[in-house]
């Protein structure tokens, strides 16, 4: 297949994702004829060419990244407010039943854990990468806290169905599908790089979730409810992708 | 949300590291005043970069959206913006996105804006449509920049604040001060706030006994004595934190901080 302007209208009935691959396979071989095709022949939403942007470029990642991320050395922090002042004295963790209104109004409390209980726990160790909706990703992390699984056999509660929603200090909430927060896929975290959590970064403690977009990883979390039905959480209900897995670029709703 | 391509119509040099592109979108989305857009550059290769910018026009004016892009060292995307790009330019962009660090006429309390550098970007976009409204709350802007040549939007702030009674205006210079400056010279800190808070309340207190229509009722201090209803924070990481928790400590509630923040 060579890369003409015929190709270019080719293109126009295939999906992004499929476009993506079949460029990044020939564009090498399509360099000069892409620079060669007036602007307009371009002009598409998944598809058009800045042909000056050869500039400088971030180093290459060791490692794949998903699409549309950068990598980052530092640790950027993105909060809606302002960091809330948490005292692990009073810091307890609830998991409650599905029903009533609110975060736990009226619904059942199916297990707590204070500051000492949650640190009794069995701890885990997680490596791992993170990824941000604001397009930067984090190689190499180290975490250290306790898994939903563990929190769920402490607590006796059966592997659940459905949705969980959680809940932070400030008032923030995601919603995440049960099914992504256990077989170790989900965890509390209060220890980062060997040293307790920063309150800007979540601490005392905060859920990780990192195969999704971090915002779904709730900084200073106080709790999960149990949810039958999926329903928004804050940055959801303002236009964010419900599930937001950053492999498939599910950045806002309908992505 | 669909890609889409809009038109650079004019770049303006607005200080040594900051240019405003003026962008015209193909089709005129509105926006809320404080939004963003995301940008997507894709080079002859294929290699993509995304960043997001805030808007800084008004949302009165949909259909061509201001964006405030500051030179970062090595930045590919922003250098790109500041060497290469001229009006004619395509650029592909998605948006506007956003819903919390926004602002609307109906709410009426007092507004404290508290920008750093081209944090002013989204706050700007909120000054412009208060501008535009018949009985608008009162603002103040607290604006820090390093230097006198770092301060974004000077002519049409200062404008503002004098024809303006309503909207006051603090900037203050961290790093150079130059000769005759009057205004204040050091990072904003809890007495600068403070400061800024008792001139509020005062004026406050002025204005319900100037006036006393419900607007003026409406517009005046919550029950806890705090002078402005809300507060948006904008710039790096450090100046959101310690404006953000120094609010805090003052008695705000928690839901009328709104901030966000830049870089590492």
């Amino acid at each position: 297949m060579s890369y003409d302007r015929v190709n270019m209208e080719f293109y126009r009935g295939l999906s992004p994702g499929t476009v993506n691959i079949l460029r990044t396979a020939k564009i090498a071989d399509a360099r000069k004829t892409l620079v060669s095709i007036p602007p307009k022949t371009l002009d598409s939403s998944w598809n058009m060419i800045n042909n000056r942007f050869f500039g400088r470029r971030r180093p290459a990642p060791p490692r794949p990244i998903p699409p549309g991320q950068y990598l980052e050395d530092g640790f950027p922090v993105l909060s809606a407010g302002p960091t809330p002042p948490v005292d692990t004295a009073t810091w307890e963790f609830t998991i409650h039943g599905p029903g009533g209104n609110g975060n736990d109004s009226g619904t059942e409390t199916l297990g707590s854990w204070d500051w000492s209980a949650l640190n009794a726990l069995p701890q885990t160790e997680l490596h791992t990468d993170l990824h941000c909706v604001t397009k930067w990703s984090k190689l190499d992390t180290d975490w250290r806290g306790v898994t939903i699984d563990t929190l769920f056999e402490d607590a006796g509660i059966a592997r659940p169905g459905g949705f969980v929603m959680a809940f932070c200090d400030g008032g923030y909430t995601t919603n995440l599908p049960v099914e992504d927060i256990v077989d170790g896929k989900g965890l509390l975290v209060h220890t980062y790089d060997g040293e307790p959590l920063a309150p800007e970064h979540g601490g005392p403690v905060r859920l990780l979730v990192p195969h999704l977009y971090l915002w779904k990883s709730a900084k200073w979390v106080r709790g999960l409810k149990l949810m039958e039905q999926d329903s928004p959480g804050f940055w959801e209900g303002y236009g964010y992708h419900m599930y937001g897995d950053p492999w498939r670029e599910q950045r806002y709703t309908n992505d | 949300m669909d890609w889409q391509i809009a038109t650079v119509e004019s770049v303006h040099a607005e200080s040594p590291r900051v240019k405003l592109f003026r962008l015209k979108l193909p089709a005129g989305q509105k926006f809320s005043a404080g939004q963003y857009y995301d940008i997507r550059l894709t080079a002859p290769d294929g290699y993509q970069a995304q960043r997001s910018y805030s808007i800084s026009s008004s949302p009165e004016k949909p259909g061509v959206i201001e964006l405030v892009i500051e030179l970062i060292p090595g930045g590919e995307v922003s250098s790109y913006f500041h060497e290469a790009v001229v009006p004619g330019e395509r650029i592909e962009l998605r948006g506007p996105i956003g819903g919390h660090f926004t602002w609307t006429p109906n709410y009426i309390k007092p507004l404290l804006l508290v920008a750093g550098g081209s944090g002013i970007a989204p706050l700007m976009s909120i000054i412009r449509r208060r501008a535009t409204l018949d009985s608008s709350p009162r603002m103040l802007l607290m604006f820090s920049v390093r230097t006198e040549h770092d301060i974004l939007f000077r002519q049409e702030l200062e404008r503002m604040a004098h024809e303006d009674a309503d909207f006051d205006l603090t900037i203050t210079l961290t790093r150079a001060v130059p000769e005759g400056w009057t205004g204040e010279t050091r990072r904003i800190d809890a007495q600068m706030i403070d400061t800024a808070f008792d001139a509020a309340t005062g004026k406050t207190r002025l204005r319900e006994a100037g006036t006393g229509t419900p607007e003026a009722a409406k517009a005046a201090p919550n029950p806890a004595g705090q002078p402005f209803g809300r507060a948006y924070i904008c710039g790096g990481t450090g100046f959101v934190e310690s404006i953000a928790s120094y609010l805090l400590e003052t008695g705000m509630d928690y839901d009328d901080i709104r901030t966000e923040r830049f870089g590492p």
